[in-house]
């Protein structure tokens, strides 16, 4: 009982002990890893060919909607919800291959940074007004989606413009192992070097607690605008990083954002991120997302309608969350 | 400091001979119609001092054609608003309506195939409500989710009817896209008795009171012996076959029905119930506000369309102006 529970993570380190209440803590984690490693069994049984190839296809294919469902984790664990992830990656993709199209390395490089920095900017003006005017985030990023979409449709009115070589090179293909696709070294890399430090701060702790409670945070000497505001740049950022992904998969800026909103949400919810905020964190997203990629190639591999597919991602995002919410009401109970 | 002096500007103001910035919020906040329809009437005077002569009785009934659907399924949002729900189903239940109808017309005739659909819809809001009232998943998931499952199936179903083709009743099409007497839109005849029964029942129905008190404070509404699934059952049911009364006319209005007919008008549809007051939080609103923010939208959009504005502008100040003014909402009522 007193090991684990509201205790920064790893700060009583006892072997064994914690080992056991680092599982409690995450076993919704574990069981998707379960469930993706069932699922890529069943992959191979039903398609004894499907090999690295495969795999490398289902990296590249994913990557998008996997920096999606981080970003849209981060504002979640924060209390708040972003409508405008697809709106933000579809700024980012336009912006990114008008700026780079025919262009050298150096500037390419140049407009990679920026293209992040204005996805942080972009989420930051999302974070601003809902601090600043109290109006409840779902209606804010709603209306922000519009404000986002119709930018990127500004800037490019049809599919165009231009990935850099080097930045398509980035994601495609093994590294060392054909088992080892580049895109997700890349997508592992980013969440590694912007996420894990940030969680294990003073800043980190902030977003959990916010989330948790925004209340209990402010009488604890939190800053909740401050601490709002910077859960909707990253988000901005991660989005920026899934609109890049997006020009360096298609080659081309796609200025009409997808359903990678709503699949970012569905992703959350299998991946363990609570909607009420506080809990969660964003491998568990990043499985649920490759877990629904597989589901989709199965059904594919078996021969079913794609479009019966759609229903049947619905019936498991809808059949997961009922059995999430049993468990929960089950353990208030006990 | 600023508090202060917003006390003070509130004891002054019923002196005050011209509305001061206090009353105009008392307005707002206990009268929020009347702002309501000043921007209505605003943007209806730029529209016709931008294109003078458009607004006449013919230009009167095409917006009220247009914008009776949207208000309609705005209606779906409000009432589930007023729980602290939401329902992003309806464009996928609207759309399975249309199609259903305008698929089973071929064979069955109107009514058998207008009936077909409203059963339909109605089962997938028994499922809604059941999965949020009773299992108490979260609305936003839910309906997200159904969303999936009826565009999936209906997209087999698609596949499955490509040889009977899609007929759009002629009645239908009278109610959705007809105009009588030069001003009057056919659709009035279903909208009228769908608006009088709701700005009524929330207001003096036992029911209404119900969906108000479970979005005000679920807990004290379960304390004081509501059963909260069964107002979540119903509601969710209302929402689906309100969504397929919409989905018809707009099957009738543009004479065409596909799977996904109605998908673009689910945002604008939660908008127009935002711009109308009500509170996506739950407890404060209501269904006369969102009429007239579905007629905003309407207006706006053909102001926007007769300024020659492109679509990506038409988005950007889309966007603006619900932040705006749910903004303007928030201050005046206190909400955070």
């Amino acid at each position: 009982m007193s090991a684990g529970i509201g205790m920064v993570p790893g700060a009583r380190a006892r072997s064994g002990d914690t080992a056991g209440a680092w599982a409690r803590r995450n076993v919704w984690t574990l069981g998707l890893i379960g469930l993706l490693l069932a699922f890529l069994a069943l992959t191979k049984v039903i398609q004894p060919n499907y090999g690295a190839p495969g795999i490398q296809g289902l990296a590249i294919s994913i990557l998008p909607i996997a920096f999606a469902a981080v970003a849209q984790a981060i504002v979640v664990i924060s209390g708040g919800i972003d409508l405008s992830v697809g709106s933000m990656m579809a700024l980012a993709s336009v912006t990114s291959a008008v700026l780079m199209k025919d262009q050298g390395d150096v500037i390419g490089v140049a407009v990679v940074v920026g293209v992040l920095l204005l996805g942080a900017t972009v989420g930051a003006i999302n974070g601003g007004l809902v601090v600043a005017t109290k109006v409840p985030d779902i209606v804010v990023t709603l209306a922000m989606s519009f404000v986002w979409a119709g930018t990127a449709l500004l800037i490019l009115n049809t599919p165009g413009g231009g990935a850099a070589p080097w930045l398509m090179a980035i994601i495609s293909g093994p590294l060392g192992s054909p088992w080892l696709p580049k895109a997700l070294i890349v997508l592992a890399v980013v969440v590694a070097v912007v996420w894990l430090p940030l969680r294990r701060s003073t800043m980190g702790l902030a977003l959990y607690a916010v989330g948790s409670s925004r209340l209990a945070a402010f009488r604890s000497g939190i800053a909740v605008g401050r601490t709002k505001i910077i859960a909707y740049a990253l988000t901005g950022f991660f989005s920026a990083m899934g609109g890049l992904a997006l020009t360096a998969s298609g080659g081309v800026g796609a200025p009409v954002p997808g359903s990678y909103t709503l699949q970012s949400v569905a992703a959350i919810v299998l991946g363990g991120v609570s909607l009420a905020g506080g809990r969660g964190g964003v491998l568990g997203p990043i499985i649920a997302v490759i877990v629904l990629a597989l589901v989709r190639i199965d059904l594919t591999f078996l021969g079913v309608d794609p479009n019966l597919s759609t229903a049947i991602q619905g019936v498991i995002l809808i059949g997961v969350v009922m059995f999430g919410s049993l468990v929960a009401m089950r353990k208030v109970r006990a | 400091m600023t508090r202060t002096a917003g006390t003070a500007r509130s004891a002054d103001a019923p002196r005050s001979p011209l509305l001061s910035g206090s009353a105009w919020r008392r307005i707002i906040r206990d009268r929020p119609l009347i702002p309501l329809v000043i921007l209505l009437v605003v943007l209806v005077a730029v529209l016709e001092l931008a294109k003078p002569g458009i607004v006449n009785g013919n230009w009167a009934a095409t917006t009220m054609r247009t914008a009776i659907p949207l208000a309609i399924l705005a209606a779906c949002q409000t009432l589930a608003m007023l729980t602290g729900g939401i329902d992003l189903s309806v464009g996928a239940v609207a759309s399975m309506a249309a199609f259903l109808m305008a698929t089973q017309a071929t064979g069955q005739g109107a009514v058998v195939a207008i009936a077909i659909a409203l059963v339909a819809c109605a089962f997938a809001g028994v499922v809604n409500g059941v999965a949020i009232g009773v299992f108490k998943v979260h609305p936003l998931i839910m309906t997200l989710g159904m969303s999936l499952v009826v565009l999936g199936l209906m997209s087999v179903y698609q596949l499955a009817m490509v040889q009977s083709g899609t007929l759009v009743p002629d009645p239908i099409q009278w109610l959705g896209s007809g105009i009588s007497f030069g001003f009057v839109p056919n659709s009035l005849v279903v909208f009228v008795p769908i608006a009088i029964l709701i700005v009524i029942g929330l207001r003096r129905s036992g029911y209404g009171r119900l969906l108000f008190a479970v979005g005000d404070n679920p807990i004290a509404a379960r304390l004081s012996g509501t059963r909260v699934w069964q107002v979540l059952v119903a509601l969710y049911v209302m929402s689906a076959i309100l969504a397929a009364i919409a989905g018809i006319l707009i099957a009738g209005l543009l004479n065409t029905a596909t799977v996904s007919l109605v998908e673009q008008s689910v945002l604008p549809s939660v908008a127009a119930a935002v711009i109308g007051g009500t509170s996506i939080i739950g407890g404060r609103g209501g269904y006369a506000g969102t009429i007239v923010g579905a007629l905003i939208l309407t207006v706006l959009t053909t102001l926007l369309t007769v300024l020659e504005m492109p679509e990506a502008v038409r988005q950007v100040l889309f966007g603006a102006i619900i932040v705006a003014v749910a903004a303007a909402y928030t201050r005046v009522t206190g909400e955070s």
